[in-house]
């Protein structure tokens, strides 16, 4: 029983077994890392927080409340991330991407897929770390997905793509934290009257997420991301199968070689995706009740949906150069205009999922 | 069945992507970077979702 004090006391000491043991076999700066990702983890579903779920809730219920937080999060990273990136003479990048017709589309695509499963990258590890059989589905088509999105997407960016914009240092700060208020408002305003606060878990959950996300940056110098880690893990898998991936650009770049034959845990957005499935089981497991759910009763084709979904998750989330995590949250909080665009077509996509979502059977009609 | 099960098993599809990762491509703690990246003077060269390949 997990619920004990033995039991408990037997995750907590899995979670430092572990930590310690990438920190010494890989090294200490791996070991912070998988810390950090597990801290995601314990945030994300211990405070019930995330990215689909609260986009759902202002399209469905006009309530903003999680996406509020969202911002505000952003903002406290934006303040601290663009002076130090700035500052750090390379030593630290933002998530830097360039505005595209393919970037639009598969953020488009991305906030409809979303939906459909209720999970976005980070969400659908959190998912499938604690148990929900959606996300464990969604996953692994997830990072076929991401690592077909990654084999095509110098063919995709082709169709044509702005140079990268980026506000830098502390100018960026204020693009940032204005654009960040009038989005706020913009939300504010439309909100249901009975929704117009900020529940204290989100506050919290999002001065976490914020502190995670700097801490992030300062320890690997690149913001958080988790796309990229997933299409890594099939790439591995494929080239151990014999599969020959030089006919791809991406993946047969000097650079993506080199990660593939590289220890996963020495990959930091591998790291940051295992330490945020494990932090999400230990939470699941310490919960009173937490892993007692039974599965839910839903036809086949909402099966068939949710390893769709999945894989277009994978897929789109490349072509849009992240989720919402490496694309909105990093790449808002970093200063880059693909993080902007990203928001705004992902959100249009997520109106879209959520009137699919009930025609897929993965709800009962309203 | 409950989520019992469900998490159990995407605890063990991690520890056998893990396992199987070891064994293919085993870390060498001799070649590790900076604990922390801010102040090592060396440059940022992770694989990043928005990142065009190098």
């Amino acid at each position: 029983m997990t619920h004990s004090i033995a039991g408990r006391s037997t995750l907590v000491a899995g979670a430092l077994v572990l930590i310690l043991s990438v920190a010494i076999f890989a090294g200490v700066r791996f070991g912070l890392l998988l810390m950090i990702g597990l801290g995601f983890g314990l945030v994300l579903e211990g405070l019930r927080f995330g990215f689909a779920g609260p986009w759902r809730a202002m399209i469905v219920r006009r309530d903003p409340s999680g996406m509020l937080a969202q911002l505000m999060a952003i903002g406290i990273v934006a303040t601290v991330a663009l002076p130090l990136i700035d500052a750090s003479g390379g030593e630290l990048v933002g998530a830097e991407a360039p505005v595209g017709w393919a970037m639009i589309g598969g953020a488009f695509v991305f906030g409809m897929a979303m939906q459909v499963v209720l999970g976005c990258g980070s969400g659908t590890l959190v998912n499938a770390g604690s148990g929900n059989p959606i996300g464990l589905l969604a996953l692994p088509f997830f990072a076929i997905g991401s690592f077909a999105g990654a084999y095509h997407l110098i063919d995709w960016t082709e169709l044509g793509a702005l140079p990268i914009i980026r506000f830098t240092g502390w100018s960026g700060v204020a693009i940032t934290l204005t654009a960040l208020l009038g989005v706020a408002v913009f939300f504010l305003r439309q909100a249901a009257p009975e929704h117009r606060s900020i529940p204290r878990r989100y506050l919290i959950a999002a001065v976490l997420i914020a502190v995670l996300a700097i801490a992030n940056l300062i320890v690997v110098g690149q913001p958080w991301g988790v796309v990229y880690g997933l299409g890594l893990w099939v790439a591995k898998g494929a080239t151990a199968s014999g599969m020959d991936l030089s006919g791809s650009a991406f993946w047969a770049a000097s650079g993506s070689v080199e990660r593939v034959q590289s220890s996963l845990l020495t990959d930091y957005t591998s790291l940051t995706n295992i330490g945020i499935m494990a932090g999400a089981f230990l939470v699941a497991s310490w919960r009173s009740g937490g892993l007692s759910q039974g599965m839910p009763t839903l036809p086949m084709r909402a099966w068939l949906a949710t390893i769709v979904a999945g894989f277009l998750l994978g897929y789109s989330s490349r072509l849009a150069f992240g989720c919402n995590v490496g694309a909105f949250f990093s790449g808002v909080s970093t200063g880059s205009l693909h993080g902007w665009v990203w928001f705004v077509a992902a959100f249009i996509g997520s109106i879209q999922g959520v009137k699919l979502r009930p025609l897929l059977g993965l709800e009962a009609r309203s | 069945m409950t989520r019992r099960t469900t998490a159990g098993v995407a605890m063990a599809m991690l520890i056998l992507l893990i396992a199987a990762d070891l064994t293919a491509s085993p870390p060498n703690p001799y070649r590790q970077p900076a604990i922390v990246a801010l102040g090592s003077g060396a440059a940022s060269a992770g694989g990043f979702c928005g990142a065009l390949p190098e």
